[in-house]
């Protein structure tokens, strides 16, 4: 943690900011991941080092001869961006150690959510596990995009992918979404949140929380992706608002065992089929006879968001 | 003069961990797998008796270990791991990267058969199979060469000519369990000869940012490739040149293969590792009676030595190369190699046997049978079957 003064935290300070993730990557327009990472990276104080698993933001980023990263970043492999970290992390604690380094430092992996909920779970796990001093960010399009959005076990039921089209006899995904920000809080993280780009100020508290938590942190930011969700390209900010707003994509946090909703719609609460309606990947929900999978999707957000407020009310403050 | 050593009663793995201990790496990310489980063992002993100041990685998997391992080699650190066959297996994607990305970690590697079916015992087919993934690799025939070469690794790894991944091999149980009397080097010299390192570009250096880790297309990747050969090409003078100092501190001279008895040898054996020894008791024996056998036994294998084995060869009447693994649907992988070494030259007659697989014993009437069949081969100059499994029932 920086020792000086926190000023609040406004528009116009962060704007003085420098970007450590600079214009010109090649991320498609409209993207929700490079907005997701510039808001992570605004919260940063120390220096940091940064670990990215293969998939849009790595390939985009990264393009031999070029780099858009103002800061260390490495890129190893697909499932193993925690791993990877690990490493990174160790070899600081051992040269800090030894007195080779002085500075305090931060390091944070990052992974989409097929790196992340997938191929990556299993080295996720044992990073958390072993309690290394690091942020890992999952930026969710709920799908592997960079290879023609496939389903992982982020998708959401229902929706129509390239390895779940919504067909004749399969309308699309018939499983729910993992839900990996609560195993990860069952992992007695020293913290766990998950936050939407739309509220930029909550998503950079949550970074800043997680960044000075005594221990492993884990943050899932909902990033839309207009290839994949079949939307336009200026919806990103919005369709994550409404992912939040029908409590599908809640913000909370898990602070050493306690959970906050951070942000409660109340009476405010948008139905799903709001969220659903403006991406394409959903349009089959809304044909005849599928009533049932609008129903079921409804039925499900609704279940997860009262056991959410039950563990608020369990475990809250 | 060399220095003071300390003669000892050690098993392999044992002389690997000491090697290990004496290196002190800032990081060693690990995993367990029998055979290699013991070095890792007895290094947390080491860490956690503060012996080293290592930091211990426990990670969950050998893919997560070799993922620790480059991204802490990267950091700017030295990194040392040691696994076994199905560890080496799930390690072989990362392989490729910790090569790709010129990190200078080095591990042991007690080879062990792979699976199916399941089997822990001795053979090469983990090290062979990951030969071309650019790694260095050194075999050693027994605790004091695999201690020796361990020795070494880090100091040809990290030469400013190389920066490759470097892998010391042994043979599961045979060396890595058993006891064998042996000679370690004073802790103040491993640590003069190993000396300092430092990394090229460390991620930790955050004054100046670096991205490791490109995407790179057809306009770049071959000049990546070209880069990574070339690198190779420089090992072969570097493992002599550490090879020489460390002779000068030991007593104990290493080439980049061994060659016993080979000189006016007329029928000729190739072997890695710890058959050799066997095979050098059995030659002894045949030039008692008056024929010609002798031993090639190759130690960097990686970079193949083409040239040079080719020439220690050429003379040969007749070669059996010994494969302690398969190239299924391929000649054994070391016949391979010979076979190319021996390509420019007009040269022996070369046959391959197979032997050892899973941990089958090669005793010494084995290798009489073998020597026997080379003394033939080199009188006809005739081959009956070009690979052959050997020590197998029908
Ligand atoms: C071991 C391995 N398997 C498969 C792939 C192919 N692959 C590369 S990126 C990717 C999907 C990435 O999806 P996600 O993590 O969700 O990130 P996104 O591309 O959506 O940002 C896949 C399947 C790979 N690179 N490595």
């Amino acid at each position: 943690m920086s020792t000086t003064q926190e000023k609040p935290m406004t528009l116009k300070s962060l704007s003085h900011k420098k970007d450590l993730l600079t214009g010109g990557h090649r991320m498609c327009s409209g993207c929700g991941a490079p907005i997701v990472l510039r808001q992570v990276l605004l919260a940063v104080e120390n220096p940091v080092v940064l670990t990215n698993a293969t998939g849009c933001l790595e390939v985009s980023t990264c393009l031999f001869p070029f780099t858009a990263w103002r800061v260390p970043w490495m890129h190893s492999a697909f499932e193993n961006s925690a791993a990877t970290a690990s490493g990174i992390e160790t070899m600081y604690r051992a040269l800090r150690k030894k007195g080779k380094i002085k500075k305090e430092m931060n390091f944070i992996a990052i992974g989409g959510d097929g790196g992340t909920y997938d191929i990556g779970f299993q080295s996720l796990s044992g990073a958390m596990e072993r309690g290394h001093k690091m942020l890992y960010i999952c930026y969710d399009n709920g799908a592997y995009m960079n290879t023609g959005i496939q389903r992982s076990s982020a998708t959401p039921f229902g929706a129509d992918t390239t390895t779940c089209p919504a067909g004749d006899v399969v309308p699309g995904k018939p499983q729910r979404r993992k839900d990996l920000t609560r195993i990860m809080a069952a992992h007695n993280v020293a913290y766990a949140a998950q936050a939407s780009p739309h509220n930029w100020k909550d998503l950079i508290t949550k970074v800043k929380k997680a960044l000075a938590a005594d221990g492993p942190s884990y943050m899932g930011i909902i990033a839309p992706c207009n290839r994949g969700w079949r939307c336009q390209t200026n919806d990103a900010i919005q369709l994550s608002k409404l992912a939040v707003d029908a409590c599908f994509w809640p913000l909370y946090e898990v602070e050493g065992g306690k959970w906050t909703i951070n942000y409660d719609p109340k009476d405010k609460k948008r139905p799903i089929k709001d969220w659903l309606k403006p991406q394409g990947r959903f349009k089959h929900l809304f044909a005849p006879g599928n009533e049932w999978m609008l129903e079921k999707f409804q039925q499900g957000v609704d279940a997860d968001w009262e056991s959410l407020k039950k563990l608020q009310e369990a475990f809250g403050r | 003069m060399p220095t003071a050593t300390k003669t000892v009663a050690v098993t392999g793995n044992q002389a690997v961990a000491e090697a290990l201990r004496q290196i002190n790496p800032d990081v060693v990310p690990a995993y367990p797998i029998t055979p290699s489980t013991d070095i890792v063992q007895r290094f947390s002993e080491f860490v956690n008796n503060g012996e080293v100041d290592t930091e211990m990685i426990l990670v969950e998997s050998e893919h997560s270990a070799m993922s620790a391992a480059i991204g802490a080699s990267a950091a700017g650190g030295r990194v040392a791991t040691a696994t076994s066959s199905q560890g080496m297996a799930l390690m072989w994607e990362m392989l490729f990267i910790a090569s790709g990305y010129r990190l200078p970690i080095f591990m042991a590697l007690v080879n062990r058969a792979l699976s199916a079916p399941l089997n822990i015992h001795g053979d090469h087919s983990d090290g062979m199979g990951m030969r071309d993934s650019g790694w260095i690799q050194l075999w050693s025939e027994n605790a004091q060469e695999a201690y020796d070469n361990m020795v070494m690794a880090p100091r040809i790894a990290e030469h400013m000519d190389v920066r490759l991944p470097i892998i010391v091999c042994l043979d599961g149980f045979i060396i890595s369990h058993s006891i064998e009397s042996m000679k370690y080097l004073p802790d103040e010299e491993v640590k003069k000869f190993v000396g300092e390192f430092a990394q090229l570009n460390p991620l930790l250096d955050t004054d100046n940012p670096k991205s490791i880790g490109a995407l790179v297309l057809p306009d770049y990747y071959m000049e990546h490739k070209r880069a990574q050969h070339e690198a190779m090409l420089k090992v072969k003078k570097v493992v002599q040149d550490v090879s020489a100092e460390f002779a000068k501190l030991s007593g104990r001279k290493y080439e980049i293969f061994e060659t016993y008895r080979l000189e006016d040898a007329e029928v000729v054996l190739v072997s890695l590792n710890s058959a050799a020894g066997t095979i050098k008791d059995e030659i002894d024996r045949y030039r008692d009676k008056g024929i010609k056998a002798g031993l090639l036994k190759p130690r960097l294998f990686r970079p193949f030595p083409y040239e040079e084995v080719g020439a220690a060869l050429k003379n040969a009447k007749a070669v059996c190369v010994m494969d302690r693994a398969d190239s299924f649907g391929g000649y054994g992988p070391m016949f391979m190699e010979i076979a190319s070494a021996l390509y420019p030259h007009k040269g022996p007659v070369l046959f391959n046997k197979i032997y050892g697989l899973g941990g089958r014993d090669l005793m010494p009437l084995d290798v009489d049978q073998v020597i026997d069949e080379t003394v033939e081969v080199a009188k006809t100059g005739k081959v009956k079957m070009v690979k052959e499994y050997i020590t197998v029932r029908n």
